[in-house]
């Protein structure tokens, strides 16, 4: 975009009015509804040969919590930005026709229900997160609360039996779910709260190596002990993705704040040691490094295809343009099929294309994270919003990177597409705090006075 | 935004947040990309292997997701598909498998395909392109055509009689109409069921396990992809080389074969097995109906090699690509050999060996007077709806001797079954040429004799061509007295006697 020239021209005219582009999100929204419902019938033709019965009743659901959502944006977030609430409900709408399809090809209780159930919690704390933080800095103030019970909340699930070798989960009857999900949001929060405070006395004490400028450990050690905290949990429960996200958000927000290139060194020199160490205590782990170094190796030495093999025989299989939804075998893949593995679904059966425009969607709803964190005044607000975005880009990566044998796999969910609850739940929530931050960004200022550089956050 | 603010409104002009913000979203974005061409290379590149892998099961869910296509002889359907409940949505289905089996070979979810079942899966599958009615949208719209049939050309009471007729017998029929290359049967025994391991349970497991482990072989099949020594009835092929050549002028006329014929070279006399042929000067017509070794190795002999090769490639001898279409195994006759190999060659020994196939496209190129027709085992390809998309057409293989020498073979075969060695072939109210063999093999020939026929046969007084030629070889038969006259001419009689009653 072409910067100089927006700036020039709304410093001409400083009166012009800031346009709100609330009906450009409401006919993306519905754009997004409809093409979640048009996947939904193009299952059950496949399938079945006919629309399914209840493809309007899907539709209404998913509409309905769609425009609620967009109608408390346009009550309550005027200026928000048009893009993340559609993007969401369309990545949702995708994810919960995929796991309806995979519902069809495998035994036992389908799960695409329940998913709509989450979603719907999803939007409802979506709602209230835009109705109830009407400003963002108010969030300071909880951030040391927030970041001891992110501690309890990834404590708890050691206390709760291993699901598939990992403690990440808290089990109350029919009930579970990873509350290192939630903590990922908290975790931000506390991150962005310190470092807005500290960032000066981080870039500019300590000491130099060569090159590099390094902290002095009095400001260093409170976060870098949190972290450690978080860290060692995470390998304690053997859940190697949230661990992976956490550093990484770490390190990103940490050079965004102080723009020292030797925090990338330190944190490059961490990963590589934890994950020596890691890879060299754990069986677990030590099993996925070499699945991912020769996915195939499994079948040449007579034990059949692995999870990753049959994941690259699944996107693989799709091709360029895919087998159509419902077309395709992806149940080979076995267990955590609608889960860590969902990606290789839409690979196989939306091919090459649907995959990409995928990736793309997350591309878009992570760069308009970074441009509302360019957009805001308050620091705290800007490495919150950039945070809060690099989560979202971070675990795509993880996630998409260990299903394509990128990466070594490492358990995680895709955001909105995957089944589970609290991963869902959680992203509306950072995609509600995304929209009510953007609506800070863009919102004109009160009175005359300069036009600030928000004018730069709208397409 | 760097650019209307000064560089560097971090701490102690260090970049700020606009700045490092968007290098941080860079990074995220550079990610997504390296997501992408990973998923490029996944996708398209390695996608060929991947698809191929022997772990990756889609290429067998796809096959046996649809009924296939059936395979058919005349209008009857010998194959079908029952559904199975399973991930491999259908099973094949044979309904009289072992009789079969050297046609159809097997379709199974576990160990592949073969046969037929292999050389013709894409239309059976229905993959096969020319089932598409709109080839370029079908691919778009990814739409599977319904496999197709096919129509083999074989004659079911033909091979019904093929198999009965060599019962326990190790051995193998193969018929031909000899003025198209049709093949009317095609047999090969001890057969197997290939309905028995079509699935991929664990019985179908152990199904296929014994069938391995058996020595009997039950699933080589003998009439294309096994040699045996021809021994002599290959004097067929000799004695037409030496007619078409002018080594043989009249058959009825002394040779000037020596008795005893020594082998070039060598102090060895070529024996007879009868002593009707221990005598010198023999005309070929009585060498033929006594199957006398020394007279026939001599006019090899005297053809010479060059002569005598291009004679047997004309019957399909040393060709690698014999498709019928499924391959046969290449028949061999040496093309370098010295005056005694070739003698030896002559009478169907040393290293020459054929398939039953070949064999019948000795006789029935004789038969065809002169023109070797290809063999063919489709007689069409249809959509399933019954719309052909190939229809077989005949055509000649070779032209092996001119229709003058084949007439003077012709009366030399008859000659073998109505005076020679070959009595048990005769059928009343028919001409039947033919002639016997039984092939010496193993350490000092010390294995069982292969006992070989081969022969046509025609309606008496016609002059068409006749209609069936057949070659039988039986290789390992318990019977105490091992010729091809007792053991291999009579199921050769019953085979012929079927095609001839329709």
């Amino acid at each position: 975009m072409a910067t100089p020239s927006a700036v020039t021209s709304s410093a001409a005219r400083p009166s012009r009015p800031v346009p709100t582009r609330r009906t450009t999100e409401l006919v993306l929204v519905l754009a997004a509804v409809l093409t979640a419902v048009f996947g939904y019938v193009e299952v059950g033709v496949d399938l079945d040969g006919t629309v399914p019965p209840d493809a309007a009743e899907y539709g209404a659901a998913l509409g309905v919590l769609a425009l609620a959502a967009h109608a408390v944006v346009r009550w309550r977030a005027r200026y928000a930005d048009p893009l993340p609430l559609p993007i969401a409900v369309l990545l949702n709408g995708i994810g919960l026709v995929v796991i309806y399809r995979l519902d069809r090809a495998s035994p036992g209780p389908g799960a695409a229900s329940t998913q709509l159930l989450w979603s719907a919690l999803g939007v409802a704390l979506f709602i209230a997160v835009v109705l109830l933080v009407r400003d963002h800095r108010r969030l300071r103030r909880y951030a040391h609360t927030g970041a001891l019970l992110a501690l309890v909340l990834l404590v708890l699930p050691i206390f709760f039996p291993p699901v598939y070798g990992s403690r990440i989960w808290i089990v109350v009857g029919p009930l579970s779910f990873q509350p290192g999900e939630f903590a990922k949001i908290l975790l931000a929060v506390f991150f962005a709260a310190y470092l807005a405070v500290h960032r000066d006395a981080l870039a500019l004490t300590g000491r130099r190596v060569w090159r590099w400028q390094l902290p002095r450990g009095r400001v260093l050690g409170p976060v870098l002990l949190i972290w450690a905290a978080f860290v060692g949990v995470l390998v304690l429960e053997t859940d190697l993705g949230t661990s992976l996200l956490f550093f990484g958000l770490f390190v990103v927000m940490l050079y965004v704040a102080t723009a020292r290139t030797g925090w990338i060194a330190i944190g490059l020199g961490l990963a590589a040691v934890g994950a020596v160490t890691v890879g060299w205590l754990s069986p677990h782990v030590h099993s996925r490094v070499a699945d991912w170094l020769d996915p195939l190796g499994s079948i040449a030495a007579g034990r059949g295809a692995n999870q990753i093999a049959q994941s690259l025989f699944a996107f693989a299989w799709g091709g360029e343009l895919g087998t159509g939804l419902g077309n395709g075998h992806s149940v080979l893949i076995g267990f955590a099929a609608k889960s860590d593995f969902i990606l290789a679904t839409i690979g196989e059966e939306l091919g090459l294309t649907g995959l990409i425009a995928v990736f793309l969607l997350y591309a878009v709803l992570v760069s308009r994270g970074f441009r509302t964190g360019i957009a805001l005044r308050d620091p705290f607000g800007r490495l919150l919003a950039i945070g809060l975005a690099s989560i979202v880009g971070l675990q795509v990566f993880v996630v998409a990177g260990g299903v394509l044998a990128l990466i070594p796999l490492t358990g995680m969910t895709m955001p909105f597409i995957a089944l589970g609850g609290s991963s869902v739940v959680t992203n509306w929530i950072i995609v509600a705090l995304l929209v009510r931050m953007s609506d800070i960004a863009r919102r004109p200022a009160p009175g005359p006075g300069p036009v600030s550089a928000s004018g730069e956050g709208e397409g | 935004m760097a650019r209307i603010r000064p560089r560097g409104n971090g701490p102690q002009g260090l970049p700020g947040i606009s700045v490092t913000g968007r290098r941080a979203g860079t990074f995220c974005l550079l990610l997504v990309a390296a997501l992408c061409v990973q998923a490029t290379r996944v996708q398209v590149f390695q996608a060929d292997d991947l698809d191929h892998n022997s772990a990756n099961q889609r290429l067998t869910v796809e096959r046996y997701a649809r009924p296939r296509g059936d395979i058919l002889v005349g209008s009857e359907r010998i194959t079908g598909s029952e559904p199975t409940g399973g991930r491999y949505a259908y099973k094949r289905t044979y309904t009289d498998g072992p009789t079969y089996a050297a046609v159809t070979g097997f379709a199974s979810q576990a160990y592949g395909n073969s046969q037929l079942e292999g050389t013709e899966d894409d239309l059976l599958t229905g993959t096969d392109g020319r089932l598409a009615g709109w080839a370029l949208w079908d691919a778009v719209a990814r739409r599977q055509s319904p496999g197709g049939d096919v129509y083999t050309t074989l004659d079911r009471a033909a091979q019904e009689a093929a198999v009965r007729g060599l019962g326990g017998q190790q051995g193998a029929v193969a018929a031909i109409e000899p003025a198209t290359g049709r093949i009317l049967a095609l047999a090969s025994t001890p057969s197997y069921d290939p309905g028995g391991f079509a699935g991929h349970a664990a019985a179908d497991q152990e199904a296929w396990n014994r069938l391995q482990a058996d020595t009997d072989q039950p699933m080589l099949n003998r009439a294309l992809r096994q040699t045996y020594p021809p021994g002599s009835t290959f004097k067929v092929v000799t004695a037409a080389a030496a007619l078409a050549n002018g080594v043989v002028t009249d058959p009825d006329a002394p040779t000037g074969a020596p008795y005893p014929y020594v082998l070039p070279g060598t102090t060895t006399p070529l024996v007879n097995d009868t002593p009707a042929c221990d005598r010198p000067g023999l005309s070929l017509s009585a060498a033929m109906t006594a199957s006398c070794n020394s007279v026939l190795g001599y006019l090899g002999v005297r053809t010479g090699l060059d002569r005598m090769v291009a004679m047997a490639e004309g019957f399909g001898f040393n060709d690698p690509k014999l498709d019928v279409p499924v391959r046969a195994a290449r028949s061999n006759i040496d093309t370098a050999m010295d005056g005694s190999q070739l003698a030896l060659s002559s009478i169907g020994q040393f290293d020459t060996a054929a398939t039953p196939l070949v064999m019948a496209m000795v006789a029935a190129g004789v038969a065809n007077d002169g023109t070797v027709m290809r063999p063919q085992l489709v007689d069409k390809l249809t959509k399933s709806d019954g719309t052909a998309v190939r229809l077989m057409k005949p055509a000649a293989y070779r032209r092996a001797m001119s229709p003058e020498v084949a007439a003077r073979v012709r009366k030399l075969m008859t000659d073998v079954v109505e005076n020679g060695t070959g009595g048990n072939a005769r059928i009343d109210g028919a001409v039947v040429g033919g002639k016997t063999g039984t092939a010496q093999h193993g350490v000092d020939n010390a294995g069982t004799p292969y006992a070989w026929f081969i022969s046509w046969a025609g309606p008496a007084g016609s002059d068409a061509v006749p209609p069936v030629a057949v070659a039988v070889v039986v290789a390992d038969s318990d019977a105490t007295d091992v010729t091809g006259g007792a053991l291999a001419a009579p199921i050769a009689r019953s085979v012929m006697r079927a095609v001839l009653r329709r």
